[in-house]
C-alpha cells in the first residue's frame, strides 16, 4: 500500500483512473516493443553485439579516469574548452557562465537527459534566459508546462488531439487540427525561426570517444546539427560515463542503439562533432553528478553502461501502465527505478518496488545492464538504510516470525482458512487490497500437509 | 531416486489439490517421494520486499528439511529460483550449515525442468481435452530458462509446451503476448495493487480473446492472482497448475 501520496504507487494508482487510456499507452509503447523485436531478430549475432558492448562498457568503467583524461587532452588539442561539473549545481552555473559571456539570453537545446537530470531548464528560466527545446517531442511537453515521461518519446503519453490543443494554444494551428503532418510542419514553421536567431546551442552527448575527443550526437530530426550549425556557441554536455574507447567501436554501439530503441536500422542523423568551426566556439561540459559514487557501488555500477535506448521502458509491463510521470525522476522506466535512488535515496525510495522483476528489461538491455537484479539488491539496501514504511517493518517481521515456526505456521494457517470460510468478511473487506478488484481463493477444508498426514504418513 | 517434495506455503494453504497432484504425477514416474512435513515458505515474500536479511530463519529450516535427499522438486518456478539464487547461510553458521546450503541449492528442481531435464519424460499417460492457454510465468521462464523469451534472439523451446503436448486432447492457444508479466510480482500485488490489476485483467483478457476455457502454468501464485480476476468477472474460464493437467486421468 502507497505510503503517501506522491510515490509510484498512488501516482500509477492515479494514472489508472482513465482505464482506456492506459490501454491506450500500453498498446502504443507495446507497438515499439515489437518493433525492437523485429529489429532485433533481422541480425543474427544480436546477443554477441550485446555482449561486446557489454564489455566495452565494462572496460570504460574500469579504467574511466585514464579514458576522460586521454578525452580531455584531445579535445583540448582539436580547439574545444573542456569544463567539469561535480554536480548538477556547478554544470548549470558552468553552462550560464558561457551564456553571460556571449551575452545571450535565448538558446536552442537538443534533447539531453542530463540536462533534465539538472533541472538546467527552469534554473536557466530564474536567470532570465530562454531556453528553447528542439526536440519535437521534447518541444510539445515543454509547451505543456511537463517533464518528458520518456527518454526518447519525450510526449509519448500525450494524444494528437493534445498536442493540437497545445499547438492551437501557443503556436496558433487552427483549434481542432490534430493532423500529425500539419503540426509536424507547423512545428518546423516554429522552431526554423528558432534555429537562425539564436546564437548558442545546446547539445547532449551520445557517444565521445576517447581516443580522438569528438562526440556523436544521435536524432531522427536533425534538431541538434540545425542548433549546433548556426550558433556561434556550441555547448555540449555529458555525463562521465558516456565515453567509449575508440571510434571503431561505434560500429557495435550505433547498431544497437536504434533497433532497441524503435527498431530503426540506425538514427536518421549520428553526427559527429570535432572541432569549432572558424569563429564558432565549442564547449564540452563532463558532469559526475554522483556517478563516480555509483561507480563505487559493487552491485550497482554496471548500470553506469547504459546508453539511453529506453527499451526497457517500451518492454516494461508496468512502465507502459503507469506511464512516466509516475517514476517523478527525469529517468523514469526500470534504469531510472537503479540510476535516480543513487540520486537520492530517500525521495527513490519507493522506485526499486515498482516492478514486478518479470526481468524482460535486462532483456531487451543493449549493453546487457542485470537491470531487474539490481531491483532486487536496491530493495536491500533502501530497507537497511531504513527506508522502509514502519507498518511494512511489522508486517515482514510477523510473517517472518510465522514462517519460521512450523507449528506456528501450522496453527496459522489452520484458523486462517477457518476465518475466511466461516467469516469472509475478515478478509473480504475495503482494507484488504487483494479484493478491491480480485477475488481470494476458496479456503480448502484441509491443507496439503493435512492430507499427507492423514493418506500418506503411516 | 528419493525425491523431496517442496510445497510452497500458498500452495500448502490454498491449493492442497497441486500439491496431491504433483506428488502422484511423480509417484506415476517412479519417484520414492518424501515430504519433510515441517517445510514452510522458501522466504522470497520477505526477501522480495527488501527484507532478506530476516529470511535466516526460513534459510535454515529449509536446509533442514530438504538436505539429504536426491531431488528437492516443488510445483513453483518462482519459489524454486528464489532457493536456487537466495538460499545462503552464513559462514558465521558454521561451514556445515553454509555447504549444506549450498547442496539443497544444486539439488532444487521446478516442476517441469525435473519432468524434462532429469526424468526425460517423452510419454505422459494424461488426457485433458480442453482448449487451454499457457501462463508464462516471468521467474520459470526468464529466471529458471524453463522457454525461450520473446525478446532474446535464440532458439525456440518450452519445458511446459514440450510436456502438454503429451497430454492427450489437450489444444493450445496462441496468445497476442506470448510472455507479458500478470502482474502477481509477490508484495507487488497489494503494493501496486492498480497497476497489478491492470496488467491481471490484460493477461485474462488476451487468453479468454483466443478461447481458452483452461488457464495453465507452473507457478500458482500467477493463477491464483488471475483465478480472483476471473472469479470477480464472474467468468467460467478456470484456472489450473501445470501438474493437474499432466496429472488428469486418461
Amino acid at each position: 500500500m502507497s505510503t503517501n501520496s506522491h510515490d509510484h504507487a498512488a501516482l500509477a494508482a492515479d494514472f489508472n483512473k482513465d482505464e482506456p487510456r492506459v490501454d491506450w499507452h500500453d498498446q502504443t509503447l507495446w507497438w515499439i516493443r515489437q518493433k525492437r523485436d523485429k529489429a532485433a531478430h533481422t541480425v543474427p549475432d544480436w546477443e554477441a553485439l550485446r555482449n561486446t558492448a557489454s564489455r566495452i562498457k565494462e572496460n570504460v568503467l574500469s579504467n574511466l579516469s585514464e579514458y576522460l583524461q586521454s578525452f580531455e587532452a584531445a579535445a583540448i588539442a582539436n580547439g574545444v574548452t573542456v569544463h567539469w561539473a561535480a554536480d548538477a549545481a556547478e554544470h548549470n552555473a558552468i553552462v550560464l557562465s558561457i551564456l553571460r559571456k556571449h551575452q545571450v539570453d535565448r538558446m536552442v537545446k537538443s534533447k539531453s537527459m542530463l540536462t533534465e537530470e539538472c533541472h538546467l531548464n527552469e534554473f536557466l528560466h530564474e536567470q532570465g534566459i530562454e531556453v528553447i527545446d528542439t526536440d519535437l517531442g521534447e518541444r510539445v511537453v515543454q509547451l505543456a508546462g511537463e517533464p518528458p515521461s520518456h527518454i526518447v518519446l519525450p510526449c509519448i503519453h500525450k494524444k494528437k488531439e493534445e498536442i493540437g490543443e497545445i499547438f492551437h494554444e501557443h503556436l496558433g494551428t487552427p483549434a481542432g487540427n490534430a493532423d500529425p503532418q500539419f503540426l509536424t510542419h507547423a512545428a518546423r514553421l516554429h522552431l526554423r525561426e528558432k534555429f537562425l536567431t539564436r546564437r548558442a546551442a545546446l547539445t547532449g552527448v551520445n557517444f565521445a570517444i576517447a581516443e580522438t575527443g569528438e562526440f556523436v550526437v544521435c536524432t531522427n530530426e536533425g534538431n541538434a546539427d540545425m542548433g549546433a550549425h548556426l550558433a556561434d556557441v556550441h555547448i555540449a554536455c555529458m555525463g562521465i560515463e558516456k565515453l567509449i574507447p575508440q571510434r571503431r567501436h561505434l560500429g557495435v554501439f550505433l547498431r544497437l542503439l536504434t533497433r532497441s530503441a524503435t527498431g530503426q536500422p540506425i538514427t536518421t542523423y549520428s553526427s559527429h562533432f570535432k572541432k569549432p568551426r572558424t569563429g564558432q566556439e565549442m564547449h564540452i561540459v563532463l558532469v559526475d553528478n554522483g556517478r563516480s559514487v555509483h561507480l563505487g557501488r559493487p552491485d550497482f555500477r554496471n548500470s553506469l553502461k547504459c546508453i539511453r535506448c529506453a527499451a526497457c521502458f517500451n518492454t516494461c509491463p508496468v512502465y507502459r501502465r503507469s506511464g512516466g510521470h509516475s517514476y517523478h525522476t527525469a529517468v523514469a522506466g526500470p534504469i531510472g527505478s537503479i540510476l535516480s535512488p543513487n540520486l537520492d535515496m530517500k525521495k527513490y525510495a519507493d522506485l526499486p518496488f515498482a516492478s514486478t522483476l518479470c526481468g524482460s528489461c535486462s532483456n531487451v538491455c543493449p549493453v546487457k545492464i542485470d537491470i531487474h537484479e539490481q531491483l532486487y539488491k536496491w530493495r536491500q539496501v533502501i530497507v537497511q538504510e531504513g527506508y522502509a514504511a514502519v507498518g511494512k517493518k511489522v508486517a515482514m517481521k510477523g510473517m517472518n516470525w510465522v514462517l519460521s515456526h512450523p507449528s506456528v505456521y501450522h496453527t496459522a494457517g489452520k484458523a486462517g482458512r477457518w476465518l475466511m470460510g466461516k467469516v469472509p468478511f475478515t478478509v473480504n473487506n475495503g482494507l484488504n487490497a487483494w479484493y478491491r478488484q480480485r477475488d481470494m481463493p476458496a479456503p480448502p477444508k484441509e491443507s496439503f500437509g493435512e492430507w499427507y498426514k492423514k493418506n500418506k504418513k503411516s | 531416486m528419493r525425491v523431496a517434495l517442496f510445497i510452497p506455503c500458498y500452495v500448502d494453504q490454498f491449493y492442497p489439490q497441486v500439491g496431491i497432484a504433483t506428488l502422484e504425477l511423480l509417484e506415476k514416474l517412479g519417484c520414492t517421494v518424501f515430504y519433510p512435513p515441517n517445510q514452510t515458505c522458501c522466504g522470497q515474500p520477505m526477501a522480495n520486499s527488501g527484507f532478506e536479511h530476516l529470511t535466516k530463519d526460513c534459510n535454515r529450516l529449509f536446509t533442514e528439511n530438504f538436505l539429504g535427499y536426491d531431488y528437492i522438486v516443488g510445483p513453483s518456478g518462482s519459489c524454486v529460483l528464489h532457493i536456487k539464487e537466495h538460499l545462503h547461510l552464513d559462514k558465521l553458521e558454521g561451514y556445515a550449515a553454509a555447504s549444506a546450503a549450498a547442496e539443497v541449492r544444486s539439488r532444487v528442481y521446478e516442476l517441469t525442468e525435473f519432468l524434462t531435464d532429469i526424468l526425460k519424460v517423452e510419454t505422459l499417460e494424461a488426457s485433458f481435452p480442453h482448449k487451454v492457454g499457457l501462463h508464462q510465468s516471468c521467474h520459470g521462464q526468464r529466471g529458471l530458462k524453463l522457454s525461450q523469451m520473446t525478446e532474446v534472439v535464440g532458439p525456440a523451446f518450452s519445458k511446459p509446451v514440450k510436456l502438454l503436448k503429451m497430454v492427450k486432447g489437450i489444444e493450445l492457444i496462441d496468445l497476442a503476448r506470448q510472455d507479458e508479466c500478470c502482474g502477481f510480482g509477490g508484495t507487488f500485488c497489494v503494493a501496486e495493487e492498480a497497476v497489478s490489476v491492470k496488467m491481471g485483467k490484460d493477461r485474462v483478457a488476451d487468453h479468454l480473446h483466443h478461447g481458452a476455457e483452461f488457464i495453465t502454468g507452473a507457478d500458482m501464485s500467477c493463477l491464483m492472482h488471475m483465478e480472483g480476476i476471473l472469479h470477480r468477472q464472474k467468468s467460467g474460464v478456470q484456472v489450473r497448475h501445470i501438474a493437474e493437467i499432466l496429472n488428469s486421468r486418461l
